[in-house]
């Protein structure tokens, strides 16, 4: 799958663009729910999508209802940039309608008894009038202005969820499952226009999902979260080449992300040329997109096939020098080993046999082939 | 083709009632948003006091009423130094009996109907910058708005129909106290009024129905405008 992204930026090179007040989350909070503790500490990085990721019941919706202030920490922290949220220990507690905080719920949660643009108003700030029709034009809403939000499906109804939060001017936007209950298509749709969000307005968003679907297409970075905790934080891309987190990611279908630029197409054979950052070429199905646009490709780990030289005549049309890097087992599996490989700078994971691996004669350090299958680009 | 005096007590039980509604409208939303909507000490206790009227006798209410708010009564011979308000033996007086025994009844609609409001969209509304007064006046009051107006229509016709702590706090006096129940229980007394009797009778049906059927209307409206359908 190809998804049109900005490269992700780490945090350490987080900038706020078009001198807006953007600036990052940090949160360090204790809250008891009966049985259940969550105990979170975390950094949002001030631009992109950081996605809150975890099994139902991980306390992803806590956490974003904690930064919401739609509940109290029992203890701790939450700041954005310099300015206090919450402070347990100074007795700060911002209310939710000071927070400045954009929250797309769910169940989209729209006003029935106002028509959309009544709901769209609702939180606008004066500064936003002028960003109105922009952003009603952004999320294909402009047709349902006169409508009641019983008329709408429930894609319209998170768009103009979405679009109420963005006309508030918040400081972050947090989109708690948007996307649940739609079907397939419309699930792309406004999974599109979220990734057109992140693209084009500069507010850090923050994403719980439990979709790996979703979150390979739209997020930077990932929180993963497990019984209250947070397990691991980062970009998206290395977390999921971490063979420590291959239990709880399991459901992204390991895989690897990669970033490439679109070089050239070719209509005879429907085939578009990829460049990596090594200089080294991809082949994909044809895309639409115009060179120089960057594409995240997700390549799933079984696509990967590894040889010690480049092969002759194999249909295997993609082909990349690349450098083991580390060699693990697979939890729960003793037919095969995983093998993390560099492609330039970037991570490239493959599964083989323990026979083949032993054949091969595998170890780390040396130059390996990579050998993957066009198909595995599938833009879906 | 009414009479003076059936015109008389229409127009004093039509006064009587709605002061009566305007007067326990505010603390009765106010008392039913606090049952509906916090969890406090001594709230089943506050809950049977609101229900007493409905179940005590009317003549106990207005006995109490008349205890207390008599010009011997404690709060009563206050009202009177400092305001100079009279309320037994008023139509003023007729019309806090009438409130007092609605009360329950317009409570009890108001606060089911909040309760049915769903807190989730209160919540939303904070998060798009609206604190607690513009959360009650633009998503709750207007949410409930079915359950106010059924609230407030069982509430007036309550009070219209109330006798019995009437009679006893502000009495049975023509022209100022003798609403329409008042003065059909006078025709009643009266032998050889049988006829004027029936007539009054069938004017009190005439406004129970006229405003069962325009709250109706009304609910009927709010709830469509609600459900999000245009007109």
């Amino acid at each position: 799958m190809a998804e049109h992204t900005d490269a992700p930026l780490p945090a350490s090179h987080a900038v706020s663009g078009h001198g807006t007040d953007a600036s990052g989350l940090t949160l360090e909070v204790d809250k008891r729910l009966g049985d259940f503790l969550l105990k979170a500490s975390l950094t949002v990085p001030a631009r992109g999508v950081t996605a809150l990721f975890g099994a139902s019941g991980s306390g992803k919706t806590s956490l974003l209802r904690l930064i919401a202030g739609l509940d109290t920490p029992d203890k701790g922290v939450i700041r954005i940039g310099e300015h206090s949220l919450v402070d347990t220990r100074q007795g700060v507690f911002v209310p939710p309608h000071r927070r400045r905080l954009g929250v797309v719920f769910q169940e989209a949660r729209l006003f029935p008894h106002y028509r959309v643009r009544g709901n769209l108003t609702y939180g606008m700030r004066p500064g936003a009038r002028s960003r109105f029709d922009d952003i009603v034009d952004l999320l294909g809403i402009s047709p349902l202005l006169n409508r009641f939000p019983a008329t709408l499906s429930g894609g319209e109804a998170r768009r103009v969820a979405i679009g109420r939060a963005l006309l508030t001017e918040p400081r972050l936007l947090l989109m708690d499952e948007p996307l649940t209950g739609l079907d397939g298509a419309r699930k792309q749709e406004l999974l599109r226009y979220i990734a057109r969000l992140a693209r084009d307005i500069d507010i850090p968003i923050v994403y719980v999902s439990h979709d790996p679907d979703e979150l390979i297409a739209i997020a930077d970075h990932l929180v993963l979260l497990d019984q209250g905790r947070v397990l691991a934080h980062g970009r998206l891309d290395e977390l999921l080449t971490r063979f420590d987190l291959t239990e709880y990611l399991g459901g992204f279908d390991a895989a690897s992300v990669i970033t490439a630029t679109v070089a050239d197409h070719d209509h005879h054979y429907a085939l578009t040329q990829l460049r990596l950052e090594d200089g080294q070429r991809l082949t994909i199905p044809l895309v639409d997109d115009p060179p120089g646009t960057t594409l995240r490709l997700r390549i799933p780990i079984r696509d990967v096939a590894l040889a010690l030289s480049k092969p002759e005549q194999v249909s295997y049309r993609n082909q990349l020098s690349a450098r083991v890097e580390q060699i693990g087992l697979v939890a729960g599996n003793k037919t095969s080993i995983e093998v993390r490989l560099r492609v330039g700078e970037q991570i490239l994971r493959a599964r083989l046999t323990r026979k083949s691996f032993d054949e091969l004669g595998v170890k780390e350090g040396i130059s390996i082939v990579a050998l993957i299958r066009s198909v595995a680009f599938d833009t879906r | 083709m009414l009479s003076d005096a059936e015109w008389e007590a229409i127009l004093i039980s039509l006064q009587v009632a709605g002061t009566a509604v305007a007067w326990i409208l505010v603390p009765g939303i106010a008392l039913a948003w606090l049952m509906a909507r916090h969890e406090f000490r001594g709230k089943a206790l506050l809950d049977g006091v609101l229900h007493l009227p409905l179940v005590l006798p009317p003549v106990v209410v207005g006995y109490l009423l008349l205890v207390s708010l008599g010009r011997q009564g404690l709060l009563g011979r206050w009202l009177d130094q400092w305001f100079g308000i009279t309320l037994p033996f008023t139509w003023q007086g007729a019309a806090v009996a009438g409130g007092i025994m609605a009360f329950p009844l317009l409570v009890r609609a108001v606060r089911l109907s909040l309760e049915a409001v769903d807190v989730k969209l209160e919540a939303a509304a904070s998060t798009l910058g609206a604190n607690r007064w513009r959360i009650l006046f633009t998503i709750t009051l207007p949410l409930a708005l079915p359950g106010l107006l059924t609230g407030t229509v069982l509430a007036f016709a309550r009070a219209l129909s109330e006798f019995g702590a009437t009679i006893t706090f502000a009495s049975n006096i023509p022209g100022e106290t003798r609403t329409l129940p008042l003065a059909l229980y006078t025709l009643i007394q009266s032998p050889g009024k049988e006829a004027a009797a029936a007539r009054l009778c069938a004017i009190a049906i005439l406004i129970a129905m006229l405003s069962l059927l325009v709250s109706e209307w009304l609910a009927r409206k709010a709830r469509k405008r609600l459900r999000g359908r245009d007109g």
